[in-house]
């Protein structure tokens, strides 16, 4: 077989691995979104969205989700909140106050790797330790100051890798102008970032909305509607988690469509926060 | 002569690499001074030491005294932020700021004064007037820097350095990525604008060196080769190797081919 020959093999084989590949992580997408809309879907009604559980439990099988939605929304946020006032000016302070291969640099993005690697259920050990320490009990800022900890990595993370690809440039024709390095960073380098910023906060935001271990002892779990920082809240991953949980077939469906529900609530904050700061974009340095 | 710049054994190396060796050179007030050379010699690293834009560098080692109005830049103490607001960059590639034409110029002005709005917007047409671009933004002051053709970019950021009250200008190649116009306006402002301020334009494109430049510095190498008047680098050059970079002759196979004869000159006194 001639050379030219076995290239072209090589290319389409290669081509075909990876139509494939792609297909599969596609089609694992869509199963899983289709599991959970054709499961949930049926069980999705005004009821769901705006009540509270028959009698206190997710087991009876009555009433709705609403002390979830709204503890997950407000746990979420709080924390995606919390973790960005800490993330973001520490990511913008890597990329203009650090130079380019700073041993300081390189130790703080080690630390978010490893930080990110671990699992969420020690988070929550850790938050928990924490309330102790604190005399705390569980409740909505416990919740958040530990979800908070969960997103931080990633968020952080995420922004340095978008505040790496803003061109040198830009940091040097603001200093050269007169600028302190903190005008620079907030007046130029964040709002030349900011789409990739906000998608870093929505991805933290999402590692933080869609977790069950991390909630379970520093948020707890009630019935009712969260009202106070420090009480209790309920949240949608351990609504899902209880729900299937139950032996109950019609219990369990009630889990999908809190499932349907979470996955709603995350599509709606998105595309929410698009649309907020869609006119920030229009000053991006293409 | 008053000159507000001056360095004296000015070296500077990136890690191993050594950028420039012992330049001593001294750039006269309200002149243009051009930097020539080929590329990779150091002419922008010699550039931003000027306004301290080289530390953001990593493994970056100075030595040597650098005085801009007779204060050494290097000293400990020293106002890094006043000392960039002297001086007004013209950077190689336009880069405007991520925002509007008017945000570009006004960035620098709020950033060193307390301004009223009517003032402000005073000073921005002023520096836009002043950079020959105000006639065609004026009617969209607020559309997007990054809308403007690249011509106009670079004036944009003549504007925006000229907004920060500079007394000196520094040029970094600023019209390689323009088209023969731009490039004539950006050349034609720049010596109009020599009557206030102190020039310093990298080139590599000797012609245009020609057209501007009153005071030449010829960098090969990291090493200064010759530094002099306009008139005399260009018209009787001292060393081969600025006759030969004049001429467009290959620097390397001149440097092995007349070696010898080089080294007799340097050997009878002459000097490189």
């Amino acid at each position: 077989m001639s050379k030219i020959n076995k290239r072209i093999i090589e290319e389409k084989a290669f081509k075909i691995v990876m139509h494939t590949v792609c297909a599969a992580v596609v089609l694992i997408f869509l199963i899983m979104l289709a599991t959970i809309v054709i499961k949930g879907l049926p069980g999705l009604n005004l009821k769901m969205l705006t009540h509270q559980p028959l009698r206190g439990s997710y087991a009876e099988g009555g009433g709705g989700i609403l002390n979830a939605i709204l503890g997950s929304v407000y746990l979420a946020l709080g924390a995606t909140f919390l973790a960005g006032l800490i993330g973001i000016p520490v990511a913008l302070f890597i990329n203009v106050y650090l130079k380019k291969n700073s041993r300081f640099a390189t130790l703080i993005r080690f630390s978010f790797d490893v930080l990110w690697g671990i699992p969420s259920i020690v988070y929550g050990a850790f938050g928990f330790i924490i309330m102790i320490f604190f005399h705390m009990r569980s409740s909505l800022l416990a919740g958040i100051i530990t979800i908070a900890f969960l997103e931080l990595p990633i968020m952080t993370r995420a922004a340095d890798s978008i505040l790496k690809m803003v061109p040198l440039e830009l940091k040097e024709i603001s200093l050269s102008l007169g600028a302190t390095r903190f005008e620079t960073a907030f007046r130029i380098i964040f709002k030349q970032a900011f789409p990739g910023i906000l998608t870093a906060i929505l991805i933290g935001l999402g590692r933080g909305i869609g977790d069950a271990a991390a909630v379970m002892f520093t948020a707890g779990y009630t019935d009712s509607l969260p009202t106070s920082l420090f009480r209790p809240v309920a949240t949608l991953p351990l609504a899902i988690f209880y729900q299937l949980g139950t032996p109950f077939p019609e219990v369990q469906q009630r889990g999908y469509t809190s499932a349907l529900v979470l996955m709603l609530v995350i599509l709606f904050i998105s595309i929410f926060s698009r649309i907020l700061t869609k006119r920030f974009q229009q000053n991006v340095l293409r | 002569m008053n000159n507000p710049i001056r360095t004296n054994l000015l070296s500077v190396s990136y890690g191993q690499h050594q950028a420039l060796n012992d330049v001593s050179i001294e750039i006269p007030a309200r002149k243009i001074t051009a930097i020539i050379g080929p590329s990779g010699c150091g002419k922008s690293t010699l550039l931003k030491v000027f306004n301290r834009l080289l530390e953001l560098n990593d493994d970056i080692i100075i030595s040597g005294e650098v005085f801009v109005d007779g204060q050494d830049i290097y000293d400990k103490g020293v106002d890094v932020y006043s000392l960039r607001k002297k001086m007004g960059l013209l950077p190689q590639k336009p880069f405007p700021l991520p925002m509007s034409i008017f945000e570009n110029v006004a960035y620098g002005l709020k950033i060193h004064n307390h301004l009223g709005k009517g003032k402000l917007e005073g000073l921005v047409e002023h520096y836009l007037k002043e950079a020959s671009l105000w006639d065609e933004v004026k009617d969209r002051l607020h559309a997007h820097a990054a809308k403007l053709s690249i011509g106009q970019q670079q004036r944009l950021c003549l504007a925006r350095g000229l907004a920060i009250e500079p007394e000196i200008i520094l040029g970094d190649e600023p019209t390689s990525a323009l088209d023969p116009f731009s490039a004539e306006r950006i050349e034609r402002k720049l010596i109009e604008l020599k009557k206030r301020y102190t020039i310093v334009v990298v080139t590599h494109n000797i012609q245009q060196a020609i057209r501007l430049a009153d005071y030449v510095v010829f960098l090969y190498y990291g090493k200064v080769v010759e530094a002099d008047t306009a008139d005399k680098v260009f018209k009787s050059p001292q060393s081969l190797m600025t006759q030969a970079y004049i001429k467009g002759e290959f620097l390397d196979e001149v440097w092995f081919d007349k070696e010898a004869r080089l080294i007799n000159k340097v050997a009878q006194g002459e000097g490189i």
